[in-house]
């Protein structure tokens, strides 16, 4: 087990992600935020263990499921709630929505939502560092089908050859939308080993305990300092709700409620608030008094969105170009 | 400014250079780059001068490094990639229009991409559907982008200079044609701002739009359709997005009569907008239906036989021209025209292959 502090801090995270993707859902029938929303409730653990070894100055970039990795790097929640709101006080001024977020005061740079997308775009990002020698990481994460595009391996490549301080982080939730990983890629792929031929190094890891998410970022981190070139991390894991809206769809019959409810069993905030009991280090009466207090710090995001003014119709056509 | 007589190619090397020697943060990349050749000339001897770090062959992987590019502009590089094909770089129009295109616009102004994208178009020597395409409307299409094609060694250095120096992503179109073609070049860096077209031939009959090598053609034209006591004005684009309206619309203004010619296909494009401008704003002001040239809707085919018909020539031009003062189309023989080199090579001292 981690020290207190530390166990204390990514507890708070991972049930922060938690609860704010649940109220989003919550919300969402309202009909006020008005762009998809993709949302991580189920996978938590792998956005917070990689984010908890970065520093301020080290680029996260992420895709469409972007949520709890904009708040894991410590993206100002008021400003993520404004933009999917489409406020002028959102993180991208109301012209992103809920997949395009950023947060330059803690270098996550952004999230886009073309598959795979992202990757090269972090790739050189990382470039950028080597190229300017600076001392920082750049973290990309994707999903399973973000790997079967081409860009993918063209960023192993070209990361592998510059050996760029980049940590690419796979979040393998088994479908793309409805497709089921065993339609798209053959049993045999392994993406890891694929890193490898590439001269990575890389690991992959069970996404639902976010202790092993920990260990193997910890580990990432310091090879990567040690000027080992890039890593691949691999996380296995499962998205809850729909691919994108708040509801469940399990219904449609792309999945087996069965392989949902075992998934649901291994719940990642519920399995650390399990061992973070054991261990003595939170008692209910406490996990309670944190869950309302980011209950609260939503509410007030909220409020802050609901109350912040719309773009104004002048602002259709600024920032095309800089 | 001390100026003297270089190649458009030279002045495309002379520009990076000094860009290069001005900003640390400006580094090259494409196939190529570093080869004997050198792009044609135009990234010669930079690798010595300013090392493999800033100047970078790459990976064959167009969509990945458009992403390493604009990644890198992010955080604060000025990246100037090259394509030796226009084709080439389709593979990464995802990059293009979904990232740097639209980067700064979908995260509220809060970043910006640097990105210059060197495209070499060009024709001739057989090659064909895939290697000679000239796709400058697509890019013009997208908000966001801005695309510039100049026609002389002069404007060529100073459009790519502020290319580079610009925060947002700038398609640069280069005709092959154009790089062996002199002109005089001031020796010092300077600028000339990107979405601004030039009167290159004050006329006062008929107004001439066209762009890159199209204008040398156009040139051509003009001084034919002199004996037909037809002063024609010459506007060159030098860029296409933005679009100099004012200079076009004046330009009509003056003259009456419009004729387009772009050197890309017909449909949909860089002729069409320019028609559709000045019908919107200047329709009552015209005289004569405005017309245009540009190439046939089919592919680009490779036999120089078939070629030859493909490719609108300078008679088509005048024909175009003399259309508007309701005069009959000449032939060639009439027209004075004849050509003591094959159309497929851009003069005589070329030999293939490209």
């Amino acid at each position: 087990m981690l020290k207190k502090d530390t166990a204390l801090e990514l507890y708070h995270k991972i049930l922060r992600i938690r609860i704010v993707e649940e109220k989003i859902a919550e919300l969402y029938s309202q009909q006020e935020m008005r762009c998809p929303v993709h949302l991580c409730t189920g996978q938590e653990a792998i956005a917070v263990g990689v984010c908890a070894h970065l520093g301020k100055e080290d680029y996260v970039m992420s895709n469409h499921r972007g949520h709890g990795h904009y708040l894991a790097k410590g993206g100002d929640l008021k400003a993520m709630m404004a933009e999917i709101y489409g406020r002028s006080t959102g993180c991208s001024k109301g012209k992103g929505g809920s997949m395009h977020l950023t947060d330059l005061n803690v270098n996550f740079l952004g999230s886009t939502p073309i598959v795979g997308g992202i990757i090269p775009v972090a790739t050189g990002a990382a470039f950028g560092i080597a190229m300017k020698d600076q001392d920082r990481l750049t973290v990309v994460f994707f999903g399973d089908a973000a790997t079967e595009e081409g860009v993918f391996c063209e960023s192993l490549n070209f990361a592998a050859l510059k050996k760029l301080p980049i940590i690419f982080v796979c979040e393998n939730n088994f479908f793309s939308v409805y497709s089921p990983l065993r339609v798209r890629q053959p049993k045999e792929r392994d993406n890891l080993a694929l890193a490898k031929a590439y001269g990575i190094s890389g690991a992959k890891g069970n996404g639902n305990d976010i202790l092993e998410v920990y260990q193997l970022m910890e580990k990432a981190v310091s090879d990567i300092k040690r000027g080992s070139g890039p890593y691949y991390l691999e996380f296995d894991t499962y998205r809850w709700r729909e691919h994108c809206g708040p509801g469940y769809d399990n219904h449609l019959g792309y999945r087996e409620e069965s392989e949902f409810l075992k998934w649901r069993s291994l719940c990642p905030v519920e399995a650390y608030e399990k061992k973070m009991i054991e261990a003595r280090m939170i008692n209910e009466e406490q996990i309670k008094e944190l869950k309302s207090k980011i209950e609260a710090e939503f509410e007030e995001a909220v409020v802050f969105a609901k109350k912040s003014p719309f773009p104004g119709a002048e602002d259709v056509f600024t920032e095309v170009y800089a | 400014m001390v100026s003297r007589e270089i190649t458009y190619a030279q002045a495309i090397l002379e520009a990076t250079d000094q860009c290069m020697a001005s900003d640390p943060s400006v580094y090259i990349l494409g196939l190529g780059v570093t080869d004997p050749n050198g792009i044609f000339g135009t990234t010669l001897g930079l690798e010595k001068k300013y090392g493999s770090k800033r100047v970078l062959d790459m990976p064959v992987a167009e969509n990945g490094m458009t992403g390493v590019a604009i990644g890198s502009a992010l955080v604060g590089m000025r990246p100037i990639m090259t394509h030796q094909r226009i084709d080439f770089m389709l593979l990464s129009l995802d990059q293009v229009i979904n990232n740097a295109a639209k980067w700064h616009y979908m995260f509220g102004g809060q970043m910006k991409v640097p990105l210059v994208i060197r495209l070499l178009i060009g024709r001739g020597w057989g090659q064909g559907p895939q290697h000679s395409q000239s796709l400058q409307a697509l890019f013009a299409h997208i908000p966001g982008l801005k695309v510039a094609m100049p026609t002389t060694p002069y404007d060529v250095k100073g459009l790519l200079v502020s290319a580079v120096r610009d925060d947002n992503p700038v398609i640069f179109i280069e005709h092959r044609w154009l790089y062996n073609i002199t002109g005089n070049v001031p020796k010092e860096l300077y600028e000339i701002p990107i979405g601004k077209a030039k009167n290159i031939k004050e006329g006062k009959d008929v107004t001439i739009v066209s762009s890159s090598y199209a204008t040398l053609e156009t040139l051509k034209a003009a001084k034919i359709l002199e004996k037909f006591e037809i002063d024609a004005e010459i506007i060159d684009l030098r860029s296409i997005k933005p679009i100099d309206k004012k200079t076009i619309l004046d330009s009509v203004a003056k003259t009456g009569r419009l004729v387009v010619v772009d050197g890309a296909w017909r449909s949909f494009g860089v002729s069409a907008e320019i028609l559709a401008l000045v019908a919107e704003n200047s329709h009552g002001l015209l005289k004569r239906a405005p017309k245009r040239v540009a190439f046939p809707d089919v592919p680009t085919p490779t036999s120089w036989a078939l070629a030859r018909h493909y490719y609108p020539k300078v008679s088509d031009i005048v024909n175009t021209v003399r259309a508007v003062f309701d005069l009959p189309a000449q032939s060639e023989e009439q027209l004075g025209i004849s050509y003591d080199i094959p159309l497929d090579v851009p003069d005589r001292k070329f030999t293939g292959p490209f």
